[in-house]
């Protein structure tokens, strides 16, 4: 059991990393993309804009943190 | 070669550059202070397992349908990509400190020197597991960019070729210079890699989900801008916030 949990642990730390509010957030992104090109919304501008959100919050709360 | 397979190759070669350099640092240490022999059965060790990965995940990747593929491989590169960024932007600004391996060669060679020696397998054990974790860790990285970049594009081999290219260029240099590659802008490295995942991801990702790019392939360029230009955008605002450099240690 231990290991499991050691490798699940392995796997979280190397995909996600120590923001997991990015990971949430991409997939979060990519559902709503998907959400809007079957309402046949032009969605290309929408990940751009996300990612540029997500990077911008993530660095702010590290900065935030620090200062 | 198109403009895809050239940020393709480009990208697995920089970053395994670059983790090849960290490894070097550990692989060298170890082979100074222990011996040479149980470092490089350590790193033969762990290639042997990274070829294995790539060799098994890969053939697999590419049975699943392109379009599911991208939307799942796009999701990971775009997570794993702002993981690189985000860490290099935040040394960029000097909120982290910068990587220095001379000093991470010194604490090396300090801890390896008061290591007790353990001889298993007839191999000085602390130096075999040092050197395959320090180059498994830092390949998997590596073998996990080539599989996800090469599956999108449908051709594994090619990220693999620019990965081995970088791993031989490094190891060249490494016996030459016999020393840590301190000199290796590591951090811009890391930095134009997270740009080309975090840019791919976004294209591969949207597309994966069924959004039509203007102009198609040529999108990739502007999104590429704008993650180049997001990026500097942000090292010049936290620049900004952050005047005293973070002590150059340790990643």
């Amino acid at each position: 059991m231990s290991y499991l949990l050691g490798f699940v642990h392995f796997w979280y730390e190397f995909i996600v990393g120590d923001d997991w509010t990015v990971a949430i957030g991409v997939v979060l992104a990519l559902i709503a993309t998907a959400i809007l090109v079957r309402f046949e919304v032009p969605a290309w501008w929408f990940m751009p804009v996300a990612v540029a959100f997500l990077l911008f919050g993530s660095l702010w709360r590290v900065t935030r943190q620090s200062h | 070669m198109t403009t895809t397979a050239l940020f393709l190759v480009l990208a697995a070669f920089l970053a395994s550059a670059v983790e090849m350099v960290e490894a070097l640092t550990i692989v060298l240490a170890m082979g100074v202070t222990r011996g040479w022999r149980s470092a490089l059965i350590g790193v033969a060790v762990a290639f042997a397992a990274l070829a294995a990965i790539v060799g098994l995940a890969g053939p697999l990747l590419l049975l699943i349908p392109i379009a599911i593929l991208r939307v799942v491989v796009g999701g990971l590169l775009l997570i794993f990509g702002l993981q690189w960024l985000r860490k290099a932007i935040l040394r960029a600004s000097g909120f982290k400190a910068l990587r220095d391996e001379a000093a991470l060669y010194q604490q090396e060679l300090a801890e390896s020197r008061h290591a007790a020696t353990e001889i298993r397998a007839g191999m000085d054990w602390y130096a075999f597991t040092l050197c395959f974790k320090g180059v498994f860790l830092e390949g998997l990285e590596v073998a996990f960019i080539v599989l996800t970049f090469g599956s999108s594009h449908g051709s594994i081999s090619l990220a693999a070729f620019g990965a081995l290219v970088a791993f031989v260029l490094v190891a060249i240099v490494g016996v030459l210079v016999h020393a840590p590659l301190s000199r290796v802008p590591e951090n811009a490295m890391k930095f134009a890699v997270g740009v080309m995942l975090t840019t791919f991801g976004i294209f591969w990702g949207a597309e994966g989900v069924g959004v039509a790019w203007p102009g198609e392939t040529i999108s990739l360029l502007g999104v590429l801008v704008f993650v180049v230009a997001l990026s500097f955008g942000l090292v010049a605002v936290l620049r900004g916030q952050h005047q005293v450099p973070a002590p150059a240690v340790e990643a």
